[in-house]
């Protein structure tokens, strides 16, 4: 027989897996908490620098975010909301691996639950904040 | 590091051959099944099966031993007990690692879509290459290790108590759909140990009669070897047996942190 070295395919992966709400909330942990440190500390940075750097930089830093009235515009929602409901959504999770960390809840109906519970405490928490916000005033 | 994409030669292309189910056929069940002959050097593709569900055996396995029979004698998957303990006929079946002996057809709605157990070297269709598995899995010892000197005559004894601690453990039949689940071990399959042999390092980390529980931890505590478990649950929510690899990963991070404290 022929012996030619075969590359081996790889089977497929990620492609193909059926998701499940553990699945999603540990992508969700990460994502929402490199989002908070990439996003919220470049944001942070830039909102002290130009407000260091006097009142037309601190203005043309408000201006991304807000429209002539000094309410948000869409960039400033789709941020604010953003944020919030990464905070939100990584500390529920947290909360949720503080359990994990000390060995408790690993029977797969309480997991499935607590997984949910993390995503619905991040939704019913980002409408609730901003409702306050926007309402509540 | 994590690609998530497919390397080019592991590319499935979509057009395969079709098989028709025989004409009279009531109750036609279609399979979409991954292909991969390395004889040709083409990449993977899916080929499509139908079969009449009313001439066939209800299990997921029944029906590829059927289409190997009837339909193309190629078709390659591993098989031997039929009975969810040998661990062969491991795949994924509809998006989820399980056994083909175990998955009743039934339960899969629409089409049924198998691929190979993911993220791993293909050998041929179904079949996996399981070296470096077995590699981790002769890595962790997977033997009772003792210094004292077993007592004359008897056994080493063990109380029905600890015993009782192996359950949920010593069923592990090392089939890998828990570690072929876990996205960890997608991405870090080189350093990771994975589910599947974690649950059987544990296995002997809670044997009373084992003597060698802080060398086991020695070599578990890594970055990489146990801490690469992010809790994903993907491994204890598709084993076949009803395992929990999950929780033995939990109990041995906090033996590990015990002997600190």
């Amino acid at each position: 027989m022929a012996t030619k070295p075969v590359q081996r395919p790889l089977s497929p992966h990620l492609g193909i897996y059926k998701w499940g709400p553990a699945m999603l909330v540990s992508i969700l942990h990460r994502a929402t908490g490199d989002g908070m440190a990439l996003v919220g500390t470049f944001l942070v940075v830039a909102w002290l620098a130009c407000a260091a750097a006097g009142p037309d930089a601190y203005a043309a830093f408000m201006g991304w975010f807000t429209q002539a009235d000094g309410g948000l515009n869409p960039l400033g929602y789709l941020v604010g909301i953003g944020l919030t409901w990464s905070l939100f959504q990584h500390m529920a999770s947290g909360v949720r691996h503080l359990f994990l960390d000390v060995g408790a809840g690993y029977e797969l109906r309480v997991n499935r639950q607590g997984a949910v519970a993390t995503i619905a405490f991040s939704a019913v928490a980002t409408i609730a904040f901003w409702a306050f916000v926007l309402v509540g005033k | 590091m994590a690609t998530f994409t497919l390397p080019k030669n592991s590319v499935i292309k979509k057009e395969g051959r079709v098989h028709k189910a025989p004409a009279g056929a009531k109750r036609v069940k279609a399979f979409k099944i991954y292909r991969y002959d390395p004889d040709s050097g083409e990449n993977p593709r899916y080929d499509r099966f139908e079969l009449d569900l009313d001439d066939c055996g209800p299990m997921v396995l029944d029906a590829l031993i059927k289409l190997k029979a009837e339909a193309d004698p190629s078709l390659t998957f591993r098989r031997s007990c039929r009975e969810g303990i040998c661990g062969s006929c491991s795949m994924n079946i509809d998006g989820t690692n399980t056994l083909a002996c175990t998955k009743a057809i039934e339960d899969v709605k629409g089409e049924v879509k198998i691929t190979p157990l993911p993220h791993m070297d293909v050998i041929k269709d179904l079949v996996p290459d399981f070296t470096h598995f077995y590699a981790q899995y002769a890595s962790i010892k997977p033997w009772l290790q003792t210094v004292t000197p077993p007592p004359s005559g008897k056994e080493r004894l063990q109380s029905p108590e600890d015993r009782a601690k192996l359950d949920g453990l010593y069923e592990c039949i090392l089939c890998a759909c828990c570690s072929t689940s876990c996205p960890s071990y997608w991405w870090n399959s080189d350093k990771f140990l994975g589910p599947a042999i974690l649950l059987q390092a544990y296995r002997w980390l809670a044997d009373s009669r084992d003597e060698m529980t802080g060398e086991r931890l020695d070599s578990l505590e890594d970055p990489f070897r146990l801490y690469r478990c992010h809790t994903i649950m993907n491994c204890a929510n598709t084993c076949p047996k009803g395992l929990n690899p999950a929780k033995a990963i939990a109990e041995t991070k906090k033996m590990v942190a015990e002997r600190i404290v």
